[in-house]
């Protein structure tokens, strides 16, 4: 799509809504500059545009597996985003309830979701709205996460969601929070020793249409592989006998091991996903806003609450991660 | 051919000697070793030179006469015994088999629903919950032990109650374990559950309908054999009493006497034999139909709309447990496709007058045939509607996210989903009750048409063979 058709868009989107000349330029300001990677933009001037422009915002373009993770510099500045969520007092969030360790039910107290992802959107919830501020967990499936984001029927999705161009079309991401990979996930006697030949003549479990699946189609190192609907039927099949070992994201996958003492993950993770918050893409200023948020959780070493809610939810089943992953900046 | 009924029946007649009789040929010792050949030979001479004279010509149409009399009895005896058993089979052992094959598949269609329901429900699963869950389960084990000791050498039932023994334990297993992870909060709990239901969507359930299926063509071929009509004892009765005429009519003509006491008694018997089968028939038959259409049929139809019900519920209990991670090729979620299917089974899609809706309710709906059977129905079709409105707001409330108003509206106290289901449930069971005692009615009814007819057809053949030998015998003495 060329420049120019994409201004086309934008006026056609815009000129029923009276919201004049005036508001067209200024949307033109702002997204131009974003979208031909040109100078960093001064990140006061938030998107105007009313929140129904959706085919107005493209933003994937020139998207590459390289790029992806890349998002809007942070600020701390109110836009309409922020501000709609400051006057509803409450953030809408969608989050997984059946991750254990990122997102799921307290089991001493079901009424309570808990886990990595939940301190997240928490810290979120805080920074916009002032201590104890009231969050609405949504929980969504897998397969209505993008549009949840945007039917805007959450303000965002904290969910173990990959950041890849294909999603990009459809919503903005924050900057990477957490990098996890596919990794094998095995008994703890097993023989399997990484994602390597000691798969050879193995039963290996994946969920069906998942990145793990992809990765064994094109290298399986001699194994059978068996799709279920879910990663964590996986575990089942691995308690049962019926697979010798599981590759899932290792996220996951620590979530596995943390339900089964009797597992543990093998090897170095073998490929690369980031995890991001994702948003509407019109919410701009609301990505600029969680990018801050992301900083400052970043912030501090071994002190900063990144390393905190690592310690606390995953580390003992996914040790050896050292930090967050750096921040990318696309402005 | 028994020529000792006539010997021993007529006693005015022991001077004519046995040489002449068309039975004697066997018992009279063969002399002459030199094979039976010339023995028939023999008899068949001194047969062709009685039948020269007319008290030769008598006693062979006595002969005749009682052999076919007792022919028809026998006959009447065996196809009527023949019905008689298929009617107890019917009602003694293939319906219940069928009924029973019924109870196994709903009672592991309702355990399956049981446990997603209480899985659902956590540490606050009511103690009826778990009793309704055990039940099933024994229910289902004890009957298909009946069912294995009961299940008549059928290849296709043996091998499916093997199939269920094996995959029953296997199933409680999982579920238990699934119950196990839930009470400690672990998020493998539910995968475990989805488990053992692929377990009983794919493997048992399938298993228990092909026994259904299997006890049910029984069923059909036990109706089949008792509802046959006795042809060929039609027939022997139809050749005895047109001989008995014709023996008549002969002795009317050679006499100018019309009536012979002995003859018209055994017409008298065998007409009232032959009418008493025929009649008797006839209303075991139309008792049998009546069954079959107002109670069978009926029962089939609702066995059907019951299992719907509880695989649509059980569907809609797991997409709160599922929580959309499993999903179908088109990215839909897998359990509400199913529960929707489920629905559609069970009343159509839902729009238009009663009889229309479709689906077996409406099915169910059109066999019935008293209000008393009727009403359950409609009854369970109002529900329906009822539950499917209240699973749309559910829905929407889990589409919205909000899960835990999604649960209140499923498993809730206030207008849950569950109330119209338990509903719809207890109407079924209801209507299933009705056309069982209507089937029941009706076959029994049947049955008890046929009653003494083997015993009765027998004393009076009897009679009549008696009769036509005294008959002709009278006839002999004038002769002597």
């Amino acid at each position: 799509m060329s420049m120019r058709a994409r201004m086309a868009d934008l006026g056609s989107a815009l000129a029923p809504v009276a919201a004049g000349m005036g508001v067209m330029a200024a949307a033109a300001a702002v997204l131009v500059p974003v979208l031909s990677s040109g100078p960093a933009v001064p990140h006061d001037p938030p998107l105007p545009s009313p929140p129904r422009a959706a085919s107005a915002a493209p933003a994937a373009a020139g998207c590459t597996e390289a790029n992806a993770a890349e998002s809007l510099r942070p600020s701390s500045a109110d836009g309409d985003a922020v501000k709609r969520i400051k006057k509803a007092g409450r953030l809408v969030v969608g989050v997984d309830q059946n991750s254990y360790r990122w997102g799921y039910r307290d089991p001493d107290n079901p009424r309570n979701l808990i886990g990595f992802d939940i301190d997240l959107a928490k810290a979120i919830a805080k920074d916009i709205l002032g201590p104890d501020p009231d969050i609405v967990y949504r929980a969504i499936p897998t397969n209505q996460r993008i549009d949840a984001v945007k039917q805007r029927k959450v303000d965002m999705v904290v969910r173990t969601m990959t950041i890849n161009c294909e999603r990009k079309e459809d919503v903005a991401f924050s900057t990477a929070y957490f990098k996890a990979g596919q990794q094998v996930l095995a008994p703890k006697r097993s023989s399997i020793d990484a994602f390597d030949d000691s798969l050879r003549g193995k039963k290996i479990c994946t969920a069906k249409g998942s990145t793990g699946e992809q990765e064994l189609d094109g290298e399986s190192h001699g194994a059978t592989v068996m799709t279920v609907p879910n990663q964590l039927d996986c575990l089942v099949r691995l308690q049962l006998g019926e697979a010798d070992a599981v590759v899932t994201d290792s996220a996951l996958a620590a979530g596995q091991a943390a339900q089964d003492p009797a597992v543990e993950l093998k090897g170095e993770p073998f490929s690369t996903d980031l995890y991001g918050v994702a948003m509407n893409k019109e919410d701009e200023d609301l990505v600029r806003r969680v990018n801050k948020v992301l900083e400052d959780y970043r912030a501090g070493g071994a002190d900063s609450p990144w390393t905190t809610a690592y310690d606390k939810w995953l580390k003992a089943d996914l040790p050896g991660v050292s930090g967050p992953p750096a921040p990318q900046y696309s402005d | 051919m028994s020529y000792p009924p006539t010997g021993s029946a007529a006693p005015p007649a022991p001077a004519a000697a046995p040489g002449p009789d068309a039975a004697a040929p066997e018992p009279s010792a063969p002399p002459p070793p030199s094979g039976e050949r010339a023995v028939w030979t023999e008899a068949l001479r001194r047969l062709r030179a009685a039948m020269l004279t007319e008290p030769g010509r008598l006693r062979f149409i006595g002969a005749v006469l009682a052999a076919l009399v007792v022919l028809f009895g026998a006959m009447t005896a065996w196809q009527v015994a023949d019905r008689s058993a298929a009617a107890d089979d019917v009602l003694g052992s293939s319906q219940p088999l069928s009924r029973d094959a019924a109870d196994i598949y709903r009672s592991l269609a309702d355990a399956d629903t049981t446990a997603a329901g209480g899985f659902l429900a956590g540490d606050r699963e009511s103690a009826a919950s778990r009793r309704r869950y055990k039940e099933d389960i024994s229910t289902a084990a004890r009957l298909l032990v009946r069912a294995s000791a009961n299940s008549r050498g059928s290849q296709t039932a043996r091998d499916r109650i093997e199939r269920l023994n094996d995959g029953l334990p296997r199933y409680t297993g999982l579920v238990e374990t699934a119950r196990m992870y839930n009470r400690q909060g672990l998020p493998v709990g539910g995968a475990y559950l989805q488990y053992a239901n692929n377990q009983m969507r794919t493997q048992l359930l399938p298993a228990a309908r092909q026994l259904y299926d299997a006890e049910t063509a029984r069923l059909d071929a036990d109706y089949e054999d008792a509802r046959a009509w006795p042809w060929v004892a039609l027939a022997a009765g139809v050749l005895a009493t047109g001989a008995l005429g014709w023996a008549q009519r002969r002795n009317y003509r050679r006499t100018n006497r019309v009536f012979n006491q002995g003859l018209l008694i055994a017409t008298t018997a065998s007409v009232g034999v032959l009418l008493w089968m025929a009649g008797g028939h006839a209303i075991a038959r139309a008792g049998l139909d009546d069954s079959i259409e107002h109670g069978a049929k009926s029962l089939r139809v609702l066995n059907e709309a019951r299992i719907a019900t509880l695989q649509a519920r059980g569907d809609e209990n797991l997409t709160l447990v599922a929580r959309g991670g499993k999903v179908t090729a088109d990215q839909r979620d897998f359990y509400e496709v199913e529960y929707a299917a489920g629905m559609k089974t069970l009343a159509g899609d839902g729009e238009g007058a009663e009889d229309r809706a479709g689906g077996k309710l409406a099915e169910a709906l059109a066999l019935a045939d008293d209000a008393e059977g009727r009403e359950p129905v409609q009854e369970a079709l109002a529900n329906v509607r009822e539950w499917r409105a209240r699973h749309t707001e559910a829905r929407a409330e889990n589409d919205q996210g909000d899960y835990e108003g999604a649960l209140a509206k499923v498993i809730g106290k206030d207008r849950p989903t569950k109330e119209s289901f338990d509903k719809v449930d207890a109407a079924l069971k209801q209507a299933l009750k009705h056309e069982q005692t209507e089937f029941h009615d009706a076959a029994r009814g049947g049955r008890h048409a046929l009653d003494g007819l083997a015993v009765g057809a027998a004393v009076l053949v009897v009679l009549a063979a008696a009769g036509a030998v005294l008959g002709i015998g009278r006839r002999l003495s004038e002769y002597r």
